[in-house]
Formats: C-alpha cells, structure tokens, sequence
C-alpha cells in the first residue's frame, strides 16, 4: 500500500502547485492586459460605475426599455433562470399575466406582435439583451412618455442593435437606455 | 435563425476536423514519441517526476494501475471534503461564504471527484475563492486526467506485442505517466488557450470579491466576480461542466457572447471527439476510428436535430396565447446565444458528460428534455474525457460476443479471444447504469408520493418526476447537468446521488480496466479468414443495435411516465 500512497500524496502536492497557483496566475496575469483587467468590464457616467458591461439591469419604468423577466432581479450577487416546465400550469399563468400587462403599458402593440423573450425568464436571469424586434415593440410606449418622434427612436435602436458572426441579432437594453437618456 | 442553425453544423465540423490532429497528438503523448511541444513540457514532466520520485518508466499491470487510481483518489476525497468544510475560515474567502454541511460537503467532494460536477451549491454563494480554484479547478484537472490515463491503458492492451510480464499480468505503461502527460500535454495547454480567449472577451479572473453599484433605474446591485477564466476553460476542456456562477455557462460572465459560446462548446467536445481517433492512431487501424466514430456521430446526430428542431417550434401553450415565438422555445436561453445554439448545446453537454449548460434544461421542451435524458442513459456516444471511448469499449465487447454467436464463429477482438468472464464484466458495467438510475428514481418517487412534508419539486405532474430521473440520470453518467429546479441540497438527494456518483464511475472504469487487462495476458491469435472482421459498417450497426436494445429495454417505461406523458399533455 504504501508505495501507492506516498506518490499519490506527493503528486496531489505538486499538482496543487501547478494547477492551483502557477496555471491560475498566468491567467491572472494575462487578463491585466485585458479589457477591464479581469475584473469586469464596467460602464460609467459621471466617474460612477452604473452597471457592468456584460451584465443586463432590471427596467420595469415605462421611460425605459423594458429588459425581460428575470429569476433573481437582476441582482448578480447570483444568477438562476425560473427552471419552470413547459407543462406546469402555474408558469403559464404568469407568462398569460406577462402578456396582459405588456398590453395595458403598450396599448397600441397587437398580441401576435409580442415576441416571446419579452415575456419569458432568461437562463441566468442577468440577460443584457433583447431582440431588435423585442426593442422596438417599446418604441411607441417610450415615443410618447419622452416626446421623442419614434424614427429617432428606430434609428437608435438600429445604432444599438449588435450583429455578432452567425449569432443571433441582438440590442444592448443597458447602452441603448443610457443612449436614450442622453437624447 | 437559418445562419444560427447554420453555424451549429460548422460548429460541430470544425470540430470534427480540429480533433483529428489533436487525436494523432494524444496518440504520440501516449506512445512516448516526439512531440513538437516536448521542449516546453520535458523539462516540466522530468521536474514532476524528480520531486515525486516516481519511476514513470516503470511497467504496471492492470491491478497495479487501478490500485495507483483509486489510492490517489482517495486522497484527494479526503482533501476535497477539508477544503469545503473548512472554506468559512480558510482564506480567499472575500466574500464570507460558509463552510459546508456534511452532507453536502460528500455530495460535492464526490461528484468533482468524479468528473461529474454536480452542483447542490450554488457558485456565488456556496464556494469561497480558496475553493474554486484548490478544490474545483484541481479536481477537474486531475479527474479529467484519470479518465484519460485509464483510457491509455486499455489502448496499450489492446497492441498485440505482449511486453513485459509479471506475475502473470501484462505490463501496460505506467499509470503516473500517462497521468502526468495527460495533465501537461493535453488538459493545460488547450485550457490555457480557452481561458485566454475567455479574459479577452470579459470573462473575470480577479481576487477583488464582489462588487457593488446602483443601478440607471436606482437599485442597489451585488455582482459576483472571481478567478472564473482559468476554472470555466478547463470545466470545459476536462468535460466536467461545473459553473463557476449559478446559472453555468448561461451567465453572461461566464459566457459572454456568441463566439465564446462557440469556443466554450467545440473545446468541450474535441478531447473525447480526439480520443476516438487518437484509438485509431495508437494502433494503426484508422478504419477502426471511423467505424466508432460514425456510430457515434449517428447517434449524436439522432439526438440533436430532434432537440434543435423542438426548440425551435416553442412551447405549444404559449403559441396558443397567440403571441409571436418566432425565436422559438426563449424560456431559460439567452439573448446572444439563440435556440438553435443552445439546443446544439443541450445535447453536445449530456453526450460528452460534460454539464455545462447555457440554456436551463429544466424548462425545455419535452422531446428535448427526453433527447437530453437519452444521451446520458446510452452514455456511449463520444462520452466524457477518457471515460467515454472506455464506456463504447464495454459495447464492443458485447457486441462482438453477441454477433460471434450469431454466425457461429469464436468471439475475437484486436486477437484476443472474448470468454465467460470478460463478457460478464461488459454486462455488469453495461447494466449497472440503468439498475442505479432506474432504482434511485423510483426510490425518490415512492418518498414523494408517501412522505407528506417533502417539496423537492419546482414543477408538478410528469416534468415533476422528469426532474427526479433526470437527477439520477446526470447522477449515473457522471453528467453533472440538471433539471435545476430540483431542490436537491437535502440530506437524501446529496447522499443518494453522492453514492450512485461513486458507483458511476468507478465501476465503468474498473470494468473496463480488468477486462483490458485480462485480455492482454491472453495469447494473440493472428487474423484469419474466420476472424469476425470489427472495423466494418456492419459491426458498427451491429454495436447500434446493442446499444439502442440496452437502452431502449431499460428506460422505455420511465420515460413514457416523464417527457412522453408530458408531451402528450400539451400537444
């Protein structure tokens, strides 16, 4: 046995070495030179950090647009998606409630316009993202909250929208509402 | 959506055409020929091999070098279950997160140990800096190096020069070195390659613990940061699938954008992809590669396109609320990663035994969730980082014995004659799997039913017990994904699911190990006219057809009672 123990115990040692503290910090290292040194990308206004680049914001106010459904908030201090089933009758209650608010807020929008993201949970609950659809939906809303003409509306969506090498169009909520503040 | 499906099939053929190099790679690493990366790791190995005084060239038989694994496992159990029950006062700790209970401290201990990386903690809150990277990043190196050692010793039995012999047993190589080699010159150059692309696309790896900001709208806002870059590139590399945050590879911090995605995903499936050419490599039969790999490849196939097509139709309940789901099924998927990617996703994960997910499983559509389910029952098709080729070896050898009787000639494989005692180890292992998922299952079923008190499920009705299978299913395959709505951090499901983890593993990799070993001491029988030729498409149908009635056999029944009833509810 013990020809089998003491090696094991001095490979687990070294191991722990390379791959605990050598491996990790050429990493680190390597991020220094990295957007945001490796601690996060973050955005600022005024010399105050208002959000992370990479981590979506809850905007439930009619000004704004809408992020979507999110399990935790958009509190990163976690992250979880709703984990409901397609079949559980509860979950579709609430996705039906979803809709029926959207509809009171955006009164000139039809039900068949809605696209779903709007009104369904993300994995992580920290989605930054919505469709160029899902912004626009919100146009009419936000046009007549803000006195803004919607094609300034259209046209800033389109500056904000992201077309990633075969990855699905998206829009940026976080930049595009800060943009949006600043008109 | 048409580029998205798109770029999934480039995806998986890139893929594809990466792993031929890299398995011709593993198979030199193996061999002990020159490599181009030899002057960096060298001097790196003979450095390891000096301090731990280990004679690398030393031959071990089969029994040897299962004892050598399962010591060296033990020890790191034991340093595993410290670290998590003492991470409270440990240091890099920023944010004070606590110790361990027992229970889950096991559960966690044993599922990393294993590869599998089953999560009843949660990233943000559950694990202390010290711990990510001393317990999951260390274990997911060294695990995934296990896997990949026992796979090179049953390539070594299966050379027909019989070299040196002791004590009856044939040397196969030496475990500490295909350990050691596997670890430099495999897992820590590809990982270090990933965790770069990963730092550069906004993936933290920093010490500074949480941050706090208030947000355009006002609110006060907590973010989770961390050394997540070198752990997310190996959890991948290594087939191990444990997120660094919660929500795994679904966290936009985790997995930034659609590129990452890409990478996050190819680097998860290209060493058990390489493994299966590396097989064909190390004993010059190519065919033999091909043959595996297109079965392989069939069956992942009829798993995905199924999944994706799924995804992509939505959740008819919601479709009849008459809103547009034109993006398809968006409930638990991201923005920037789409259905079709995450869908691909889904299946590239329970396949390889990885777990990793991007998308939540849990709020799939049924036939999605059952193709998910599926590629961890057959647990043969690609499989996890060494342990998948051992898995499909253990079918071979059924295969070959079955289609032997079938046209009455004397089972043989690679020249070795197939008996009573290595065909009854192939079918342990083969049944085992489906004995620990099946009876787990109906266990936590029956304490449903009859316990008043207990509220594990998120979700009632048919996707209710899909949860349940699903966790014994991720639990059996050395997985590590799950329906997380599942409330599993309880003493049952920790301790459950930490034994059936243990049992899931070690048993297909001992298995296969005796079986290599036995066969390896017996005498090579030339080929000949009445050789049941094994590198043909017609014994790859024939490992199909053994695989598709082991797991159609065993897990019909459950499934009609989980995805298929749920599917015929809300179609």
């Amino acid at each position: 046995m013990k020809q089998y123990i003491l090696p094991a115990l001095r490979l687990t040692v070294i191991c722990i070495v390379v791959f605990c503290v050598v491996y990790p910090t050429i990493i680190w290292a390597i991020a220094k030179a990295a957007p945001g040194q490796g601690k996060g990308e973050t955005i600022q206004k005024n010399g105050k950090v208002i959000g992370y680049e990479k981590l979506g914001q809850s905007f439930t106010e009619d000004r704004y647009f809408n992020s979507r459904p999110s399990a935790v908030a958009y509190n990163a201090a976690g992250s979880a998606g709703s984990n409901k089933g397609p079949s559980n009758p509860d979950y579709l209650k609430e996705v039906q409630a979803r809709i029926d608010t959207f509809l009171v807020h955006n009164p000139d929008v039809k039900t068949s316009q809605i696209p779903v993201e709007l009104v369904t949970a993300s994995g992580s609950g920290l989605d930054p993202h919505l469709s160029p659809k899902g912004a626009k939906i919100q146009i009419a809303r936000i046009a007549k909250i803000r006195n803004v003409s919607s094609e300034k509306l259209t046209q800033l969506v389109d500056q904000y929208t992201e077309k990633p090498f075969m990855g699905p169009e998206v829009v940026h909520i976080l930049k595009l509402n800060i943009a949006l503040d600043e008109l | 959506m048409n580029t998205e499906i798109l770029s999934v099939g480039l995806t998986f053929l890139v893929t594809i055409l990466l792993a031929i190099p890299l398995g011709r790679y593993i198979a030199r690493v193996y061999k002990g020929e020159s490599t181009l990366l030899d002057p960096i790791f060298n001097p790196l190995d003979k450095l390891i091999f000096r301090i731990t005084g280990v004679d690398a060239s030393r031959e071990m038989n089969w029994k040897q070098h299962l004892y050598a694994l399962l010591t060296i496992n033990l020890v790191w159990f034991f340093v595993a279950m410290f670290l998590l029950m003492n991470q409270g006062w440990l240091p890099l700790n920023p944010d004070g997160n606590p110790s361990m209970s027992p229970n889950l401290a096991f559960n966690t201990a044993i599922s990393f140990l294993v590869n599998c990386n089953l999560q009843h903690y949660s990233g943000e809150t559950g694990m202390s800096y010290l711990n990510q990277i001393a317990f999951v990043t260390f274990l997911q190196f060294v695990s995934a190096a296990t896997g990949l050692a026992a796979a090179a010793l049953v390539f070594k039995s299966l050379t027909p020069n019989s070299a040196t012999v002791q004590k009856g047993l044939r040397g196969l190589g030496n475990f500490y070195n295909y350990f050691v080699k596997s670890l430099t010159r495999i897992l820590l150059p590809i990982s270090i390659l990933v965790a770069v692309v990963l730092v550069f696309n906004g993936t933290p790896m920093n010490f500074e613990g949480k941050d706090q900001f208030i947000s355009v709208q006002g609110d006060t806002v907590n973010v989770s940061r961390g050394p997540a870059a070198a752990m997310i590139a190996i959890k991948h590399v290594g087939t191990n699938g444990g997120g660094y945050f919660g929500a795994n590879s679904a966290h936009p911090l985790e997995n930034p954008n659609f590129l990452t995605n890409t990478v996050e995903i190819m680097a998860q499936m290209i060493i058990p992809l390489a493994m299966v050419f590396a097989l064909g490599f190390y004993l010059k039969r190519r065919k033999l590669s091909w043959m595996i790999f297109g079965v392989m490849t069939i069956g992942f196939l009829l798993l995905t396109i199924p999944a994706i097509y799924s995804e992509i139709q939505g959740n008819p309940q919601i479709q009849k609320m008459g809103i547009d789901q034109s993006s398809g099924a968006m409930e638990g998927k991201e923005m920037r990663i789409g259905v079709p990617a995450s869908a691909y996703w889904s299946i590239g994960t329970t396949v390889i035994s990885t777990g990793s997910v991007n998308s939540m499983h849990d709020s799939t559509m049924p036939i999605t969730g059952m193709m998910q389910m599926l590629a961890m029952m057959t647990n043969a098709f690609y499989g996890g980082c060494g342990v998948g080729i051992l898995n499909f070896y253990v079918f071979i050898i059924i295969a070959v014995f079955i289609s032997g009787l079938m046209v009455g000639r004397t089972p043989e494989f690679m020249g070795k004659k197939i008996e009573a005692r290595e065909i009854k180890i192939a079918m342990i292992v083969a049944l085992f799997h489906p004995f620990l998922i099946l009876v787990g299952t109906s266990l936590s079923a029956y304490g449903i039913t009859n316990l008043k008190d207990i509220a594990w499920l998120n979700n009632p009705g048919f996707h209710g017990f899909s949860e349940m299978l699903y966790e014994f299913t991720s639990s059996a395959a050395n997985n590590g994904s799950g329906f997380e709505g599942l409330g599993d951090n309880t003493p049952w499901w920790n301790i459950s699911t930490g034994i059936v983890l243990l049992l899931g593993r070690f048993i297909p990799i001992i298995g296969p190990l005796a079986i290599a070993g036995l066969l390896a001491s017996k005498k090579h029988i030339p080929e000949s006219a009445g050789t049941l030729k094994t590198d043909t498409s017609t014994f790859g149908l024939m490992i199909f057809a053994v695989i598709l009635i082991i797991t159609a056999l065993s897990f019909f029944p459950a499934l009609t009672l989980g995805p298929i009833a749920e599917y015929f509810s809300i179609y």
